[in-house]
């Protein structure tokens, strides 16, 4: 149930700013892709134009094109809403619903969206937060706050709430930058598991994390301050790390940067 | 030398000096007189009205009438007054509260900083400003002299509406400003429309702080008598409909009995004015009841 991204020619404006210009990628199912890059350099815009929540913040708009499997996500007709429930999103801070209990926030977005019977929902939530590695951390206490839980667990609530809608595409905008090392690695390893079903995008500072658990990776990266963000080079995750073909991708990811 | 030992001295653990020792009490003690003197004003107040409204607080001034009551009599209650109070308020509310949380929502959700949503503001801070009796002559010429519609409960309760409706807007405003973008944005990506965001997510989170807002208006316009001087005008006997008829308010009460010159209707002056206070502390009550039993971190 994952698809395939293809992206080409595309750049996102905030007002009259150009934030990123001319990105071309295409983005394989069941594999990890990341993003790396300087802070600023546009990574997180280019992912939130992938499920079209870019244009939630009032002026920023996109040009170019975004096919899941060859469908224009950008075309004309095309409702923002349906794409957002092909492609799901788990932001940088845990942002569980606080009026909601653990249940509650699983089943949001199935409640949000329409009906669904009591038993199957029952059946979804709980194979989200399996699938969320979170099951039986919970499993006692569905009916408690979400926002009771700690911020590796709320995180990890987050992606059971994003995967019980079925999505094809799980965008990830730097999941465990406010998360320790234990629970950085429950999520790497969530994410390991995730991908045999979905299409991932993860954008990280996190070298080491880029490293380990994605399949291929892109560095972003701005000619000057000011300046729209590109993708400077895109390639399988192992040859990038060990014999990048940009000296700027080289500087970056030895450190040298800047 | 000396600047050395000043250096060493200065950067050691030092005892925390008299001056400062003194300037620490004196702010202490100023901070707790002023609020002495906040409070001093708001007990005397409670004392005064409780002490004063005892005499008359019994069943007869709760179930009764003025009705047949002669000036010098005893006797004789606000029951009119109590049912005219509570239903001008509550159609006041059910007014001003749709109102001002739609205008607050468009504020909030969808003017962001737009010519028509300034515009909002600006007149709603405008209308916040407006001094009571104004709304009441408001009322009084557009309802009942242009219009020809007789006094009644309805039309005092269009005029405290008008007193409620910016205050609503504000506090409402203010709530949903507080709830996080974050918020919102998860509930977009999970694709979940605009319009079901903001009622299933941004309303639940803000409900405590709109419902706390909505009693300070009701509170506020329960004691207001200027509006309801133009537009209910008086009478002594009960009239439950609102919507024919002159009626009574609590704050008309008390001003009427406390115009008469006799003891006893002094007497019913003031527990009418610690009948008020007590509906005002009971809807508040009830409000913080409703924001507990809905509070987001229950059971943590």
């Amino acid at each position: 149930m994952s698809k395939q991204i293809q992206v080409s020619g595309l750049d996102a404006y905030y007002g009259s700013h150009k934030a990123i210009e001319d990105v071309s990628m295409t983005i394989e199912p069941r594999s990890i892709t990341a993003f790396i890059g300087p802070s600023g350099c546009g990574k997180s815009t280019f992912l939130r134009t992938l499920n079209r929540m870019h244009e939630v913040i009032p002026g920023a708009r996109v040009e170019g094109k975004v096919l899941l499997d060859g469908e224009d996500l950008y075309g004309p007709g095309v409702e923002p809403v349906s794409v957002r429930r092909q492609i799901g999103m788990v932001f940088q801070r845990p942002n569980p619903f606080p009026t909601m209990s653990i249940y509650e926030n699983v089943a949001a977005g199935l409640r949000l969206n329409g009906r669904v019977s009591k038993s199957e929902l029952d059946g979804i939530v709980e194979e989200s937060l399996k699938g969320a590695n979170l099951w039986n951390e919970v499993k006692d206490r569905l009916s408690k706050p979400g926002a009771g839980l700690s911020g590796g667990q709320q995180q990890r609530l987050c992606i059971a709430r994003a995967i019980a809608v079925r999505p094809q595409v799980l965008l990830m905008d730097e999941p465990c930058s406010a998360l320790d090392p234990i629970s950085t690695l429950a999520i790497e390893d969530l994410m390991a598991k995730l991908k045999n079903d979905y299409t991932i995008v993860i954008v990280t500072h996190n070298m080491q994390q880029a490293a380990r658990v994605s399949d291929r990776t892109a560095f972003f990266n701005l000619a000057a301050q000011g300046q729209p963000g590109k993708v400077v080079e895109m390639d399988e995750t192992s040859r990038m790390f060990t014999n990048p073909s940009n000296k700027a991708t080289e500087d970056y990811i030895t450190g040298r940067f800047g | 030398m000396t600047l050395q030992q000043e250096a060493v001295r200065s950067t050691a653990i030092q005892r925390i000096s008299t001056g400062r020792r003194i300037k620490d009490h004196l702010v202490r003690g100023l901070v707790y007189l002023a609020f002495a003197l906040a409070v001093v004003p708001l007990v005397s107040v409670l004392w005064l009205v409780i002490s004063n409204g005892m005499a008359r607080f019994d069943l007869e001034f709760l179930t009764h009438s003025m009705r047949g009551i002669g000036a010098r009599d005893a006797g004789g209650g606000a029951y009119h007054a109590i049912i005219g109070t509570l239903e001008q308020v509550l159609l006041a509310s059910l007014i001003s509260v749709p109102i001002g949380l739609f205008t607050a929502i468009y504020l909030v959700e969808y003017g962001s900083g737009g010519r028509l949503s300034r515009a909002i503001s600006f007149f709603v801070d405008v209308m916040t400003g407006v001094p009571s009796v104004v709304a009441g002559l408001f009322v009084l010429a557009f309802w009942i002299l242009v219009l020809g519609m007789p006094y009644s409960g309805w039309a005092g309760a269009m005029a405290l509406s008008v007193l409620m409706m910016p205050t609503v807007v504000r506090s409402a405003e203010e709530m949903l400003r507080l709830v996080p973008n974050d918020l919102r944005e998860a509930s977009y990506a999970l694709g979940v429309p605009k319009w079901r965001t903001i009622v299933k997510v941004v309303l639940p989170t803000a409900f405590t702080g709109i419902v706390t807002g909505v009693m300070l208006a009701i509170a506020r316009v329960a004691g207001e008598t200027a509006p309801l001087l133009l537009t209910v005008f008086f009478t002594d006997s009960i009239n439950n409909n609102p919507f024919s008829g002159p009626q009574m308010g609590l704050p008309l009460y008390v001003f009427d009995q406390a115009g008469r010159p006799n003891d006893t209707a002094i007497d019913r002056a003031w527990t009418g004015a610690l009948t008020l206070i007590l509906i005002v502390m009971l809807l508040n009550l009830a409000a913080r009841l409703i924001a507990w039993w809905r509070a987001p971190a229950k059971g943590r």
